[in-house]
């Protein structure tokens, strides 16, 4: 069976060990983690947690089943269709020689990117979007040189009706 | 009022309805022990903290209240970790109390300090570190409501020195609920309605039923489900008991030392109903052959058991009881019954099977294990409390002794743990002073907890031991034998202790039969001696259990004797 990229996100207690349970739960079960991202959310008590993982069905019904057993597991969604809004961030480190630092500039605008840093031979640029535009604006600075890169992993929210439009 | 933590932790134990608790002192629960002095709750002092927690263990499934053990930190809390492990394969309640250093001291690699929260989250149902006294109350009760609601499991408490000894004001919490935990007993009532319809068109159908019957107390539900509908039982290793043994739908276990009638039998049939179990691969085999050519109907209390490792045709999320007995009621509502002229073929051809293969063994000049078992059942007329270690000793066990009532069989089913058997037949005592209980031993098993012996002589528990001795670790031998060409790679018994001698060392009593002419007697006098007694049995050193299925192959695949 195909095995497809899943945005899973659920909100937990925001207690010490949670994160540990939800992770050592991938680990133990040998399923896979493509990335991880944790923060409180509105309430103190509370934490929302996204995991993007590949899974075929029946593994993913058996992950959403045993994440939802954890105690402090509150709520779980799949995140991974049109109805939710995804998006992670990059900071990318990448060599600005005097020849290509027009090109860069020309990417962040196209991009809607922003340089956050200048050094003498290095721009830092704070990116965000989906999966596949981080992906084209990573493989299209590669050829200038990328000297460093931080990525975080998705986050993902679902989108309110939209009524009357 | 107010109480200190060690009192908060008495007060709730009692209101929970705990009289009995299992244990062993040390530094960071010097506090709760003081306290316990003063509480009126029984305590077994054991002699290893593991036999703590199978005692525990054999307390809770023999009477199916939650089992509770209290120790100390560090090595008394890692101590415990193999019978937590043991609890949780098999879904048993139990709450295991440990100390911890003081909340201080936590991370600073202290005397006697170890993670147990950290190390033991992968094998408890929930688990929790109490950092302050003022969360221990609402722990505890948590504890207690989660070990003991839907499919039951062993929680851990992990109590800092100084939370045990501080004072807060406590008020008796009422009532538990927790926002993100709650258990499905309902069943869906179209999904039944399906399984109903499935039941009235299947013309082969079997049950299979596990110790999720057991543990929600649906024997009676499942036995009038069957009777009813004239459907033939068979079950796993946890389910024993739950269908009497001596009726005649009963086909014996299932898996890779089941019956060669249920193995054939699940392997033929058109229709499942599988009730309470989880689909072990020693029960499956193989699982592309398991059950072909069945429709399955799959009731169980946790979500992830259902399609976890078989795919269902109908899923029934709910409490094995309820469910029972709400198919029970659709069963009378539509009319069903046994008089069902499509099945008689079936129920002729189970029978062939029950004639082809019986479980057979033949007693020659020395004692055959099977025989002891045998005898030992028909000694005790089938109403002991039977735990067993693990291995051969556990399977003839399993296999000769056939139980008419749930929860007399105490067995390790998941986790496999040699030395589980005598700390909970110790347990099973004291649930039940006055019952019979026995230990069914293999001489290698016995020696991983033997220390026990000293609390069952300390306490008056009359646990009777019967080790089936093969001078061998029989089981691991037998695969020896089988697959790796009888290279016997570390398990045959260089030197052993005098069974009789050491069963006297400890104060109690010991007996040896080493003739088949013995065994029957000294069974008789073992079991009615007073106090606790090893009986050692020297039997065949070769003897497989039989029928086998290799690992990983069709049930059907079965070696016969």
């Amino acid at each position: 069976m195909k095995s497809e990229k899943h945005t899973l996100t659920m909100l937990v207690d925001n207690e010490p060990g949670v994160l540990s349970r939800v992770v050592g739960l991938f680990s133990g079960r040998g399923f896979n983690i493509d990335s991880l991202c944790v923060a409180e959310t509105m309430d103190p008590k509370v934490s929302r947690i996204t995991i993007v993982t590949q899974a075929n069905r029946p593994l993913l019904e058996q992950i959403e089943k045993q994440l939802r057993k954890l105690i402090n597991v509150i709520k779980l969604r799949d995140m991974s269709d049109d109805r939710a809004v995804r998006r992670e961030m990059a900071l990318i480190c990448v060599h600005a020689r005097p020849e290509s630092r027009d090109e860069i500039l020309r990417l962040v605008n196209l991009f809607r990117a922003k340089v956050i840093d200048v050094a003498s031979n290095y721009y830092t640029i704070e990116a965000s979007g989906d999966e596949d535009k981080m992906t084209a604006l990573i493989g299209l600075l590669k050829p200038m040189g990328i000297k460093k890169i931080a990525r975080t992993g998705s986050v993902a929210l679902y989108r309110e009706p939209k009524r009357g439009i | 009022m107010e109480r200190t933590g060690a009192q908060i932790l008495m007060e709730i134990l009692k209101e929970e309805g705990v009289d009995t608790i299992f244990g062993f002192p040390g530094g960071a629960v010097i506090d709760l022990y003081d306290e316990l002095m003063r509480s009126g709750l029984n305590h077994i002092l054991v002699r290893h903290e593991q036999g703590a927690v199978h005692a525990a263990d054999g307390y809770a499934r023999a009477s199916g209240k939650v089992g509770v053990c209290l120790v100390t930190s560090g090595p008394g809390a890692t101590n415990t970790v193999t019978g937590i492990a043991t609890a949780y394969l098999d879904s048993i309640p139990m709450v295991v109390i440990t100390g911890q250093v003081s909340s201080h001291l936590i991370g600073n690699d202290a005397f006697q300090e170890v993670d147990i929260v950290g190390i033991t989250r992968p094998c408890t149902k929930h688990n929790y570190l109490v950092s302050r006294v003022e969360d221990l109350a609402k722990a505890l009760k948590e504890a207690f409501y989660i070990a003991r609601s839907g499919r039951p499991g062993p929680v851990l408490v992990d109590i800092p020195k100084n939370v045990g000894a501080a004072k807060t004001d406590y008020q008796p919490i009422e009532s538990v609920a927790i926002k993100s935990y709650n258990p499905t007993y309902t069943p869906n009532a179209k999904q039944l309605e399906k399984a109903l319809g499935l039941l009235k068109a299947a013309r082969k159908p079997v049950i299979f039923s596990g110790g999720g019957v057991i543990l929600s107390k649906a024997s009676i539900e499942l036995t009038t489900l069957a009777r009813n509908l004239g459907i033939p039982v068979t079950s796993s290793l946890m389910g024993l008991g739950a269908f009497p043994g001596s009726d005649p739908l009963w086909l014996g276990m299932l898996g890779m030392h089941g019956t060669y009638r249920a193995n054939m039998a699940i392997s033929n049939c058109d229709l499942m109903l599988a009730i309470g179990v989880r689909f072990d691969d020693r029960v499956t085999g193989k699982t592309d052959c398991f059950a072909a050519q069945a429709k399955i109907v799959h009731i169980d209390i946790d979500p992830t058991s259902i399609r976890k490792n078989i795919p269902v045709a109908v899923p029934v999320v709910g409490d094995c009881k309820i469910s029972l007995t709400e198919l029970n009621r659709l069963v009378a509502e539509y009319n069903l019954s046994a008089d069902n002229a499509q099945r008689a073929e079936w129920l002729t051809q189970v029978d062939y099977w029950r004639k082809e293969h019986k479980l057979a063994y033949k007693q020659q000049e020395i004692i055959k294990p099977q025989f002891v078992v045998e005898t030992l059942y028909l000694l005790t007329k089938g109403q002991a409390i039977i735990t067993t270690e693990v291995g051969q000793n556990q399977m003839w066990s399993a296999q000769y002794y056939h139980f008419d009532q749930p929860q007399r069989f105490i067995t390790s089913g998941g986790l496999g743990t040699m030395g589980f058997g005598l700390p909970a037949a110790i347990g099973a005592q004291a649930a039940f002073p006055d019952a019979l209980v026995v230990d069914v031993a293999g001489d290698g098993s016995i020696q991983m907890n033997i220390q026990e012996m000293a609390t069952a002589v300390q306490y008056k528990l009359p646990v009777k031991i019967v080790i089936l001795n093969n001078r061998c670790l029989g089981m691991v031998r037998q695969w020896q034998q089988l697959f790796y060409d009888r290279r016997y790679s570390q398990t045959i018994a260089a030197h052993e202790p005098d069974f009789v001698k050491l069963a006297e060392a400890f104060g109690a009593s010991g007996l040896r039969a080493s003739k088949p002419a013995e065994v029957e007697a000294t069974l008789q006098r073992g079991l009615t001696m007073p106090g606790p007694v090893i009986m050692e049995f020297v039997v065949e050193s070769e003897e497989c259990v039989y029928p086998m299925v290799p690992a990983g192959r069709p049930i059907t695949d079965m070696l016969l004797v």
